[in-house]
């Protein structure tokens, strides 16, 4: 029996799902390369993977349109390329080429693309959250529908920034969507350890903002909690702070180690286990809409794609001596 | 040409800049309906709406934080602190948000936004309400920074910094809303980066900005009555300084540099630095400094005198550099 004879009559839903499988095992890919890459010394300085939380970028940006906004923190390598910079681009970036999305200069935690609505990669913790409200001020300003969705990890949740923040967004009725991928730690902190509120999503309450908690490994449940909160912005203006629960099974960055003082080898394993890839790809096996073939097909498109980036990237033009100074200021 | 004070030539900047673009709004603290906390917003509520002129909550740094991403979303964005000692709350938006974003995005997004306040010491406020932070805004490549000293500077250069397509730091002077001055009508714009000579002499220049320029001007009428001509050089913008003028101290061959903040890494050392590599040898003798003494202001009437950048001390460097004491 073939995969389409079995497919479910909502083929609309079913190719949504399979271009989510596709675009988390991108992900997974390009940052499994951008790993080996920093191993052998052609990525330098921070460089935060996003392995295991593919599902919340993913989840998210599929129930955005091409004119909304998306800001992040410094974890952003998945979103830059949901949101369509390609994956030669993000990968030459974090060569620091010339070719790169932000010419080299920004590197792995500042990719940007203006164009496509990706406004960077941000590397002060929380720093970037009133940045993302500011992008939803100049869209009502404007009288677009746009909507921006600004992803930050629980460690932010600390900072005055989120606070100050969440109650003007509040008071203003931005159209903002505040995301809040939990992973449970931030560095080697465990956040119960350092936070005296640990579910997140109750402090919305202080800012009477409407909010939501979210298993983040399941990139459906991810896509349904945004929808809402999307319409509820892009309708009747108003915030959203999500709490999506996620995981990240690599270190904090390239540097840090995945396991150690701060969590226990079993417990990444047993978080493994929930793989947001694995579960999606079996449901849609289940469900008849992809068989194993398929499934080892897509998976070489994709790291068909990643090869290539890498390729791109490595031979690509470091940028010239003179860039040096251009872009400190507009002329 | 109007006989305005300094408060009302930055309204007028502030009000003309905004009929002339609808993407300028001003959001700040009590800019509304309290119409400023200096009154410089006074009447703008009325004229333009609570859409344009937004009052926030006490919360320099998320405010700041909102205008740099509103300026990412293609506004212009006036940001005005109530003074810049509160301004230090908002440092990370300034510093590594709105200086550094054009560069570490590639050249892709401009930041035209005007960060504006009060800045230095009024009278008797003590320690944190008043601190001159030139030297530290000015440090930071990708921004620029301006501190007018008159009404018509205050207003031309404010219209020029909201015009920038770059973030614009506009250091203002609470002993300066209420002094009064010419301003032209209308269309005055003043070039970011030009200073001016606000008195010509031969003897010796003083070279100061912002509220010391009036301190420079005093000092040069009592050194006149001693026979010395002092020539007076305002910066006008501190970064980028105007350098071809600043080295017209080959003119007098003698250069005092006063400014309202500390000593050490002041902006007066930025200038000696620049003095003595292109100007050494016109120099008949070492530049002097004179500065906010090198401790946290004082409350008492009498300590914050002897703290503060005064005529008689401009007066005193001037003779050391003429070798006259």
């Amino acid at each position: 029996m073939t995969a389409t004879a079995r497919r479910p009559k909502d083929t609309a839903q079913s190719d949504l799902q399979l271009r989510m499988l596709r675009q988390m095992l991108l992900i997974r890919r390009f940052e499994e390369k951008a790993a080996e890459a920093y191993a052998l010394g052609k990525i330098g300085g921070f460089c935060h993977l996003y392995i295991g939380q593919e599902a919340v970028g993913v989840g998210a940006l599929a129930a955005l349109r091409d004119d909304d906004y998306v800001i992040c923190s410094y974890r952003e390598h998945g979103q830059a390329l949901i949101k369509g910079i390609s994956a030669n681009a993000v990968m030459a970036e974090l060569f620091g080429k010339a070719t790169g999305c932000s010419k080299g200069k920004g590197g792995s935690m500042h990719l940007f693309d203006a164009t496509r609505g990706f406004m960077g990669g941000h590397g002060i913790v929380g720093g970037h959250i009133p940045l993302g409200a500011g992008l939803a001020f100049a869209s009502k300003y404007r009288g677009t529908d746009q909507v921006t969705v600004c992803f930050f990890g629980e460690a932010a949740v600390n900072i005055g920034a989120f606070h100050e923040t969440l109650n003007m967004a509040s008071v203003w009725k931005l159209p903002v969507i505040f995301l809040c991928e939990n992973n449970r730690y931030g560095m080697g902190t465990a956040f119960e350890r350092v936070a005296a509120v640990t579910d997140i999503v109750e402090h919305a309450c202080s800012y009477d903002m409407a909010a939501e908690l979210v298993d983040g490994m399941n990139v459906l449940t991810v896509y349904e909690a945004t929808r809402r909160a999307v319409e509820r912005a892009r309708k009747q203006s108003h915030p959203t702070l999500l709490e999506v629960r996620t995981y990240r099974y690599m270190g904090h960055s390239m540097s840090d180690p995945l396991h150690g003082v701060y969590r226990t080898k079993d417990e990444v394993e047993e978080q493994k286990a929930r793989d947001p890839i694995a579960h999606l790809a079996g449901k849609l096996k289940d469900e008849g809409v992809i068989d194993e073939a398929a499934l080892d097909a897509m998976d070489s498109g994709v790291h068909a794609e990643v090869e290539e980036a890498v390729k791109f990237a490595d031979e690509s033009p470091d940028p010239e001596p003179g860039e040096l100074f251009t872009d400190v200021l507009v002329d | 040409m109007a006989t305005l004070t300094y408060r009302d030539a930055l309204n007028q900047a502030l009000r003309e800049e905004m009929q002339r673009d609808s993407n300028v709004f001003l959001m700040g603290e009590e800019v509304g309906v309290y119409q400023g906390a200096y009154k410089v917003s006074r009447g703008l509520l009325e004229e333009f709406g609570p859409k344009r002129i937004v009052d926030t909550p006490i919360a320099e740094l998320g405010f700041a934080g909102i205008g740099v991403g509103a300026a990412m979303g293609g506004l212009r964005p006036v940001i005005e602190f109530m003074t810049w000692n509160f301004a230090v709350l908002a440092l990370d938006q300034i510093v590594n948000s709105a200086a550094k974003m054009l560069y570490m995005s590639g050249g892709q997004i401009p930041m035209p936004i005007v960060f504006r306040g009060p800045n230095g010491a009024a009278l008797q406020l003590s320690s944190q309400h008043s601190q001159a932070w030139e030297s530290w805004v000015s440090h930071i490549p990708g921004l620029k920074v301006v501190a007018p000293a008159t009404p018509a500077d205050a207003k031309g250069l404010l219209k020029s910094a909201i015009r920038d397509n770059n973030p614009v730091i506009v250091l203002e002077g609470e002993m300066l809303y209420n002094q009064k001055g010419e301003v032209p009508d209308g269309e005055h714009i003043v070039p970011i980066g030009r200073a001016d000579i606000k008195r010509e002499g031969s003897d010796v220049t003083l070279v100061c900005h912002s509220k010391t320029l009036s301190v420079a001007l005093k000092a040069a009428d009592q050194l006149a009555e001693q026979d010395v001509s002092a020539e007076v050089l305002d910066l006008r913008s501190l970064r980028p300084l105007d350098e071809a003028a600043i080295l017209s101290v080959r003119k007098t061959n003698r250069a005092v540099v006063v400014e309202e903040g500390w000593p050490h890494a002041g902006i007066g050392a930025q200038l000696v630095d620049l003095i003595q590599r292109d100007a050494f040898d016109d120099l008949d003798a070492p530049v002097q400094r004179v500065t906010q003494a090198d401790v946290p202001m004082p409350y008492n009437k009498l300590l914050e005198r002897a703290a503060k950048a005064s005529p008689e001390k401009v007066v005193a460097a001037a003779r050391r550099v003429l070798y006259l004491d």
